[in-house]
Order: C-alpha cells, then sequence, then structure tokens
C-alpha cells in the first residue's frame, strides 16, 4: 500500500499548512461542534485545543504505525477506535490533573470523539504518510486548531464578560455583552473570523494577479 | 489531500472477512489494554481528586470550621461513620478548632441544564439557615449554566439562606427556590441568574428536596453532634 507520498519530504510547510493555508477550522470548516460550544472563555478554549491536540496527535500516529496492517475495509471503524481510546485516555488524565478543568469541560471532552478533524485527519493524512511526517503534521494541525480556538475564545470571553482569562479588562462601567457567550455569539465571532479570513485571502490573490500582469507587460 | 485518481480506480482486492476480524480483534485488544492502563494509573489519584475536593469543600462551606467528623444517619441516629453497620444519608459535622460543634455539610445531588448537579451545603441548626454552597460536579454549560459555581452574586445567596422547620417538624417552613435575579424577599428564595435561569433553579430545587427530606429527620439528633471537648 506503499505510495509516493511515503518518501516526500518533511518540510515547515507539512507543518505550518495546519496553522495557515489548510487551518482546520478558518480555512477547513471542521470540527464546529467544540468551536462553537466552548469557546466562551479563554481557558475552556486553550483546555479544549490541548486536549484535541493530545489526541490528534496520538491517534494519528497510531493510525500512521498501522496503515500497513489496516485492510480498507474497516480503516474507518479501525481509526474511530483508535481515537475513542485516546479520547477517554485523556478524559482519565484531565480529571487526574485537575477536577476544576474537568468540571468546566463538562461533556466536551467526551465529545472529542466526534470530532471530524480528527478522523479527516486520520483518513487523509495520517494512513498515506510516514510516522515522522503524520506527527509533524498533526502538530500543525492542532496548533492551528488550537489558535483558532483562542481566537474565538478571547473575542468572546472579553465582550461577553469583560475579562481576559478571568482577569477583568475593562473598567467597572462596562456592561457586558450576554450574548456573546450564549451559543448565537459563537456564530457571530465565528463569521467574523472567516470573513477576515476570506478577505486576507482575496486581497493576496488581487496582489499576485495584479503583480503577475505586471510581469507579463514587462 | 486525495490519494492518486489511478490508485483508487484499481479494483480493490477483496480481503478475507478473518483478515478483518482479526485486525479490529487485534486493534480492539491494544486499546482495551491501554484504557485499562490508564484508568488503573488514575484511579487513585482520581479518587484522591475527589477526597481532596469534598474536604475542603465541607471546610468551605461552614464559616469557622477546621475539622471535620463523619457520621451516617441510620434509624437510631447519627452514628460515627467507623461504627456504622446500616448505610444511610452521610452527614459531614464541621468543628472549629475548640472542638465546638458548627454546622454539619450534606451532599445533594439532582438533575440540572446538562447531567447530574452535585453539590455540598453547609447547614447551622443553631440559626436554622444553610450557610454555604459549593458544586462538586457538573455538567453545566461552560461559561453559562457553570455560574451556578463561580458567580459571587450568586453564591451570596447561601451565605444565609433561611431554612428553618415548620411547626410541625416535619417541612420547611418557606420552601427553597429559585426566583428572578434581584427578586428574592421571602425567606427561603434565592435570586437566580440572568442567562442560567435552568441551572440556578435547579440548585433550588435540589436544596428544597435534600433539606426538605433530612432535616426533618435529623432534627431530634443534633445532640449527637455536640462537640466533645
Amino acid at each position: 500500500m506503499a505510495t509516493k507520498r511515503d518518501e516526500q519530504p518533511i518540510t515547515l510547510d507539512t507543518f505550518l499548512s495546519g496553522i495557515w493555508r489548510e487551518n482546520p477550522v478558518f480555512v477547513m470548516l471542521l470540527g464546529m461542534c467544540p468551536v462553537l460550544a466552548v469557546t466562551n472563555t479563554v481557558a475552556n478554549a486553550l483546555a479544549m485545543g490541548l486536549a484535541t491536540t493530545f489526541v490528534l496527535l496520538c491517534s494519528t500516529a497510531l493510525v500512521s504505525v498501522l496503515r500497513r496492517l489496516i485492510p480498507k475495509e474497516v480503516r474507518i471503524a479501525a481509526y474511530i477506535v483508535i481515537i475513542a481510546t485516546f479520547v477517554t485516555v485523556v478524559d482519565y488524565l484531565i480529571q487526574a490533573i485537575s477536577l476544576e478543568i474537568y468540571n468546566a469541560l463538562g461533556a466536551f471532552i467526551q465529545l472529542i470523539v466526534v470530532n471530524c478533524m480528527i478522523l479527516g485527519r486520520a483518513e487523509a493524512f495520517a494512513s498515506r504518510n510516514g510516522v515522522l511526517r503524520t506527527v509533524v503534521n498533526s502538530l500543525g494541525m492542532g496548533a492551528g486548531f488550537t489558535l483558532a480556538l483562542l481566537c474565538l475564545g478571547s473575542v468572546r470571553e472579553l465582550l461577553g464578560a469583560g475579562t481576559l482569562l478571568g482577569v477583568p479588562v475593562f473598567g467597572e462601567g462596562f456592561e457586558p455583552w450576554v450574548v456573546m457567550l450564549l451559543p448565537p455569539g459563537g456564530f457571530f465571532v465565528l463569521g467574523g473570523w472567516l470573513l477576515l479570513f476570506a478577505w486576507i485571502k482575496e486581497r493576496r490573490q488581487a496582489h499576485a494577479a495584479t503583480q503577475e500582469v505586471a510581469a507579463d507587460e514587462r | 489531500m486525495s490519494a492518486p485518481a489511478s490508485q483508487q480506480q484499481q479494483p480493490p482486492a477483496p480481503t478475507s472477512s478473518l483478515r478483518l476480524i482479526a485486525t479490529l480483534g487485534v486493534i480492539a485488544l491494544i486499546s482495551g489494554l491501554l484504557v485499562v492502563s490508564v484508568v488503573e494509573l488514575t484511579r487513585p489519584i482520581i479518587a484522591e481528586n475527589q477526597r481532596a475536593a469534598l474536604r475542603a469543600g465541607v471546610l468551605k462551606v461552614i464559616p469557622g470550621a477546621e475539622q471535620r467528623r463523619d457520621y451516617v444517619l441510620t434509624g437510631s441516629g447519627l452514628v460515627p461513620k467507623a461504627q456504622a453497620a446500616a448505610s444511610g444519608p452521610v452527614v459531614h459535622a464541621g468543628y472549629d478548632a475548640d472542638g465546638d460543634f458548627r454546622g454539619v455539610a450534606i451532599e445533594a445531588a439532582g438533575r440540572g441544564y446538562a447531567g447530574t448537579i452535585r453539590l455540598l451545603y453547609g447547614y447551622d441548626p443553631a440559626r436554622e439557615e444553610i450557610v454555604g454552597m459549593t458544586v462538586l460536579e457538573s455538567k453545566e454549560t461552560p461559561g453559562l449554566g457553570d455560574r451556578i459555581e463561580t458567580d459571587p452574586q450568586f453564591k451570596a445567596n447561601f451565605k444565609d439562606l433561611e431554612a428553618s422547620l415548620g411547626p410541625e417538624g416535619e417541612a420547611l417552613a418557606h420552601p427553597i427556590r429559585t426566583v428572578e435575579p434581584g427578586e428574592s424577599d421571602e425567606p427561603g428564595e434565592i435570586d437566580g441568574i440572568t442567562g442560567a435561569t435552568i441551572s440556578s433553579n435547579a440548585v433550588g430545587r435540589i436544596l428544597d428536596n435534600s433539606a426538605g427530606s433530612l432535616l426533618p429527620r435529623l432534627a431530634p439528633h443534633w445532640s449527637d453532634l455536640q462537640g466533645e471537648r
């Protein structure tokens, strides 16, 4: 089952693609359930991002190790079992590290198992690439996911509660926009960030196009 | 992202069922081993965390308490937990540094917005008031429902929440319930939280159920708990 991709070198792009070009949240729009649900504070966003990164890293690494042994017919079932295993592991580890964080994240830890970003990475990348390359890519994807959650979490906590990481930022007179903590706030802020990303992308493309035209004229 | 097209168009080589079953079996076995070892490894730590949370909670909900003793409510009164033969509701009695009885902490649970809320409340029989409340476990929505654990205004409700028994001593004189924020004026009423109505109502209901059923049964036995100097 070895394919050409096995020999592809590990470049900086293997890592960076997850943060910018293929950002799981802002570009691929994957894993929207935790993105919208737990990003109402920075601390929750960070804990969720790290937990997801851990699961992503371990499960894609294991999938990559086993990729030649898993027959195509049962690969999805095998991936899900592997992902569910690591979600259970992370569930217990967080309980052991801090009951406070565990209580704050509620049911969302168990729901990492249905984060389609992880299954997507296992299917689209880990099953076709070597372990090292997979680990580097997963680290990038995890970092991109965590960053995206932080982008949403900081805006929502700032506007919805007037705090950052629980520290009040605005003066006494600030009236929090409670809606930002509620589910609709998640959609508003996500929409805002997507708009920003689309705008930056469009500007870059326009810029590249004008440069091409200029080069042609010369 | 996708594999080269030529690879996908090859007719899939049929794999024998035995191999499919064997592969999944082996993967499930590895998974099972991994999960079991993590559970075994973390179980003592998690149990210790929960004990620590309970210990800290008991002292937090009884103002002035510095030590505690656990009792079980049985048919014959309150029996120290170590000597209790029958099982029953556990009552954590809190004592100050001089060994004087300051109140009891009782665990209660009930349905919240998402799953069970487990909380601990302190009750001072001398004042006939609930004197503290802390949430031990909840799955309430982060940032909204979980403000029952963090909101200082909400928590202030439980510094002196009346929970006296009626004249017959069989029920609470005033039911404990959560009302709209800022509208509590009757004894036993709790100011709710905007945006966390269901969770804050649940706390009121849990307290009412637990205090309403346990306090009348505990009332004749308060003397069992008086300090032993």
